[in-house]
């Protein structure tokens, strides 16, 4: 029997399943109130995913405000609005992904998202439909897809479950986007014991348009046609974002496999090519793609930002399996589909194109002002509801939160205390053990299963410090994107621990050579509903806003991932930054290897006694304690400057960022991307040690040719950037001081054997 | 003959449903000096082209088998009387496939040994240069240019493999270590003409300074237009 309308206003006293569904009673209390009645099992089903976690941000809400702010705040600092200036947002947050202007007419729009509860129970799915998710929110505005990265992080990585999500996850990720022909350009992955049981998989995707194609999800003029096209539906992904994006896992583990969606990476890249030559014929006046919540999402979402009403006619959706019930095609997330919202006028010519590329498509529904979403199956009315209510005014919490009690006890217990090694013998040995430490150590087993050179259009990628792609060949117009979370830092002060992040990402656009722009970001955390996680959140919230401020970059879009935890234990908080810069000419780019012997190794920036929550910490003593290095953003924007100006000018053979590992890891990395040693004589004023392993922020190594010393100087003066010579590249070996000196080949031994030995033992 | 050089070489590059390199194959095509051309998998007419590259990527998802469906698109059809007619065809990793699974040339490509995707800068050495894409690169001479593919490693039965090497049919081969456990490190191949070559590596990807590990995989392209333009090619 259906349940319709009619049949819930005759049954007000019917019980509904709601707590199964993920809804809590005051939440179905208030879907009541809505309707004047009792929701029909349609309505019940479309109100429980759309006001889950994933797709309501209802724990959220209130802390991301700040970042709404933003891009007007920093316009009036500038005290110009100045539209049409690479930099400007053309589309904020709110919409599948934000817009920025990168000049010359072009637009583009990046975001990153979380998959983190699928790639758990399903590795390769999991992964996989990240990045077709991702990939279907960039087009959706109108843009094609150029790139992808992937931050993903894992338990440890001698730890069992990690042989199994490792593989799975990068070979989906490998097989989703390499059949999509998007370049992978870079990401990171990181190891702590806190991500077993609850691996991070995001995705982000960088999309590129003119000014004039941006594309809205609204479906707005009456009388205009609901159009379901890409694959047909199926009964995967069932109450994907709710019942297991927004939930903790048990102890006992996964169980949720029917929840995961199937990608089919070909129905995909036919849908991407199908739509963009839909979009340059100009033939919708609004889109959206079916990713969380499917069906449910994209008809609420349409209707609520348009002209209201809209009534759908269910039985018209092709389906995979004849069997399904109205509420499953209703919560179905399976892939590869999108819904638009063309004029009667131009449904042939959609049709036709859809059938040039072999994709379906059905008219599935009309717009309409009723102010109502209507859904009609076998003759029935099946869902009659505001649609606001379903997509845009879903529940707010303002959870409670409170700082730990045991963080001061945390931030106490710093690393002043642990032994250092001292001797040249001791340190030699450091060296080489960090960059064979899983967090430091070569990912080219993971790289190596992405394609990276795909579209022709990719001028930098993993390892070096940000991923750059050309966007004009005739110009050279082109964007760097880097994303970066130490999640150490965040964990003993998070508000610090974001701006960290971003100071991190926004240091490795600019030492490429690309102004930093604007940010993406996606925020892993714990359950909401313990408040220290949620002191967490808000303190990393205010911190990456505040720094955002500093910085001059708005926050476009991103995503918040909650519930990341199993049983009691929370996932370090991860706030995962990226930043997006932009550069009138690719060919400007500053490579991260050392490029020719004699070449000054120039240290920019201070370096204090800074080792809590450092690599050298963690992989030496497995500890975590004290306070992260001090957060200067004054110091960064001073140092960006000098790294994009003198990129532009064309003063540095090579740039690299010095974070995690310190300067040690990072002459080891340009090292070894070169193939050329290093003479270095640290620094006088600091112990050898600190000087190797502090992780003090606002820090890179550029290398110069001898003839541009002078325009480097000069550049540094006039930022105010302390410069210290620290050596020249040479040999085959790096050595340090008098004392230390490890072969190359050691170096990349060591760097090299640690991902294969885990993986293939 | 000044006016026949003054026209520039006319290459089509396939688009099959599922091709991902097809817009690299084509500005390969355009930096060597060429006019590309795009062919549509469902058009038999090759609008008068001088030669064809099938791209890599996936065609029509590589169902079935990687290349099996492409084979029987209509383009395929006039592709494989062309390539019959001494039509230059070059084939680039999926491409390979599909020439592979056309019979134009023999064997067949399986999943890599280790079983994983793999992505990196790879160095050939060139093995005959009689061919329409070699004939400007040196015998013995080695290049760097990417490989990806995640089935690509060559096999064929021990009697193909062994006349392959005997007429002289292997035109790269990996050195520097074996990507994919493709027998005897074979790279690429051709047919007995030497109109047609398929190669797993992607010498479009190695065509400029700013996006490739080098640009050796230039030459492959300058080869077949530069015996496109001479005089004996044109005027037969």
């Amino acid at each position: 029997m259906i349940d319709s309308v009619k049949t819930a206003e005759t049954t007000p006293g019917l019980e509904q399943p709601f707590a199964d569904l993920g809804l809590k009673p005051d939440e179905y209390t208030r879907i009541h109130e809505i309707l004047g009645r009792r929701p029909t099992s349609c309505e019940l089903a479309m109100y429980s995913v759309m006001w889950s976690e994933h797709c309501s941000y209802k724990s959220s809400k209130v802390h991301l405000r700040q970042f709404a702010r933003l891009a007007e705040q920093i316009d009036q600092r500038r005290g110009e609005k100045a539209p049409g200036a690479a930099g400007a947002v053309m589309v904020g947050m709110g919409e599948n992904a934000g817009v920025v202007d990168i000049g010359d007419g072009y637009a583009v729009t990046f975001k990153v998202e979380s998959h983190n509860h699928p790639s758990y129970v399903e590795p390769y799915q999991g992964a996989a439909t990240g990045i077709g998710g991702i990939v279907r929110d960039i087009l959706t505005m109108g843009a094609r897809p150029v790139a992808v990265m992937d931050p993903l992080r894992f338990g440890p990585l001698e730890a069992e479950d990690t042989r199994r999500v490792l593989p799975g996850i990068v070979a989906g990720i490998g097989g989703y986007g390499n059949c999509l022909g998007l370049p992978n350009i870079g990401g990171e992955v990181v190891f702590d014991p806190t991500y077993l049981g609850n691996p991070l998989v995001n995705a982000l995707c960088v999309g590129v348009m003119r000014h004039e194609d941006i594309k809205l999800a609204k479906a707005s003029g009456p009388g205009n046609q609901v159009i379901l096209f890409g694959a047909r539906t199926g009964g995967d992904g069932i109450g994907g974002v709710s019942v297991l994006a927004s939930e903790t896992f048990d102890a006992d583990g996964p169980s949720k496999r029917p929840s995961v969606q199937v990608g089919d990476p070909f129905a995909e890249k036919v849908l991407i090519e199908c739509c963009l030559e839909i979009f340059a014929a100009d033939l919708v006046v609004g889109i959206q793609d079916l990713g969380g919540a499917g069906l449910s999402c994209a008809t609420t979402e349409l209707a609520s930002a348009g002209a209201g009403g809209m009534h759908v006619v269910l039985d018209r959706v092709p389906l995979r399996d004849s069997t399904l019930a109205p509420e499953e095609i209703l919560m179905s997330e399976s892939q590869e589909r999108m819904c638009a919202i063309v004029e009667p006028r131009h449904v042939d010519a959609f049709m036709a194109l859809c059938g040039k590329w072999d994709v379906e498509a059905v008219v599935i529904g009309e717009v309409n002002d009723s102010g109502r979403l209507t859904v009609e199956w076998r003759g029935e009315i099946v869902v009659d509801v505001p649609p606001r209510t379903v997509a845009h005014e879903g529940p707010v919490y303002e959870r409670p939160y409170a700082r730990p009690a045991d963080q001061d006890a945390l931030q106490a217990d710093g690393t002043s205390g642990l032994l250092r090694p001292n001797t040249p013998a001791e340190l030699s040995t450091t060296i080489l053990r960090m960059a064979g430490a899983p967090n430091l150590c070569d990912k080219s087993w993971i790289t190596s299963q992405y394609d990276r050179y795909v579209l022709g259009n990719t001028v930098l990628a993993m390892p070096d410090d940000a991923g750059i792609v050309r966007i004009d060949e005739a110009t050279g117009l082109g964007v760097a994107i880097s994303t970066d979370c130490n999640g150490r830092f965040a964990r003993l002060d998070p508000y610090a621990g974001a701006q960290l992040a971003l100071a991190e990402a926004y240091r490795n656009v600019a030492a490429k050579g690309a102004r930093p722009l604007a940010v993406t970001d996606c925020l892993n955390f714990g359950s909401p509903e313990d408040t220290g996680v949620m002191w967490q959140f808000a303190e990393a919230v205010r911190g990456l806003a505040d720094g955002c401020l500093a910085l001059g970059v708005p926050v476009t879009g991103g995503n918040v991932s909650f519930y990341n935890q199993t049983g009691e234990t929370a996932i370090l908080p991860t706030p995962v930054v990226g930043v997006l810069g932009v550069m009138p000419d690719v060919r400007a780019r500053v490579p991260m290897a050392f490029a020719t012997d004699g070449d000054a190794i120039l240290l920019l920036g201070e370096t204090r006694e800074e080792l809590d929550g450092s690599e050298w910490a963690h992989v030496v003593h497995g500890h975590l304690g004290g306070t992260p290095p001090m957060v200067d953003l004054e110091s960064e924007r001073s140092l960006a400057s000098m790294l994009v100006e003198g990129a532009e000018q064309g003063v540095f053979a090579s740039a690299h960022d010095l974070s995690e590992g310190g300067l040690a890891q990072g002459l080891v990395e340009c090292c070894l991307r070169g193939g050329l040693g290093a003479r270095v004589e640290l620094p006088s004023g600091l112990e050898p040690f600190v000087a190797l392993f502090s992780e003090s922020a606002a820090r890179a190594i550029v290398t110069v040719a001898a003839p541009h010393r002078y325009a480097v100087e000069a550049f540094a003066e006039m930022h105010g950037v302390t410069v210290t010579e620290i050596g020249y590249v040479g040999g085959s070996t790096l050595r340090i001081n008098a004392d230390i000196e490890i072969p190359l080949a050691d170096l990349r031994a060591a760097h090299t054997a640690t991902l294969p030995a885990a993986m293939e033992s | 003959m000044h006016s026949s050089a003054a026209r520039s070489a006319r290459v089509g590059v396939v688009t099959f449903p599922g091709s991902l390199d097809d817009g690299d194959a084509a500005r390969a095509v355009r930096i060597a000096g060429g006019e590309p051309v795009r062919l549509w998998h469902r058009d038999k007419d090759l609008h008068g082209v001088d030669a064809v590259v099938l791209p890599g990527g996936f065609s029509y998802g590589d169902y079935l088998r990687c290349g099996a469906i492409a084979r029987f698109s209509p383009v395929m059809g006039s592709i494989i009387a062309g390539a019959g007619r001494g039509l230059p065809v070059l084939g680039i990793c999926n491409g390979f496939q599909v020439l592979c699974e056309s019979h134009l040339l023999p064997g067949a490509l399986i999943r890599n040994d280790h079983r994983h995707f793999v992505c990196r800068d790879q160095w050939l050495r060139v093995e005959n240069v009689d061919t329409s894409w070699t004939q400007d690169l040196r015998m013995g001479q080695e290049i760097l240019v990417p490989v990806k593919n995640g089935e690509g490693g060559y096999i064929a039965d021990p009697e193909t493999l062994e006349w392959l090497e005997t007429l002289g049919r292997i035109v790269f081969r990996y050195i520097n270590g074996n990507p994919n456990g493709s027998r005897d490190d074979i790279a690429g191949i051709r047919n007995e003409a030497g109109n047609v070559v398929g190669m797993m590596p992607h010498p479009e990807h190695a065509v400029e300074e700013l996006t490739g590990p080098s640009v050796d995989g230039l030459v492959v392209f300058t080869s077949v237009l530069g015996g496109l333009l001479a005089p004996s090619m044109v005027t037969a």
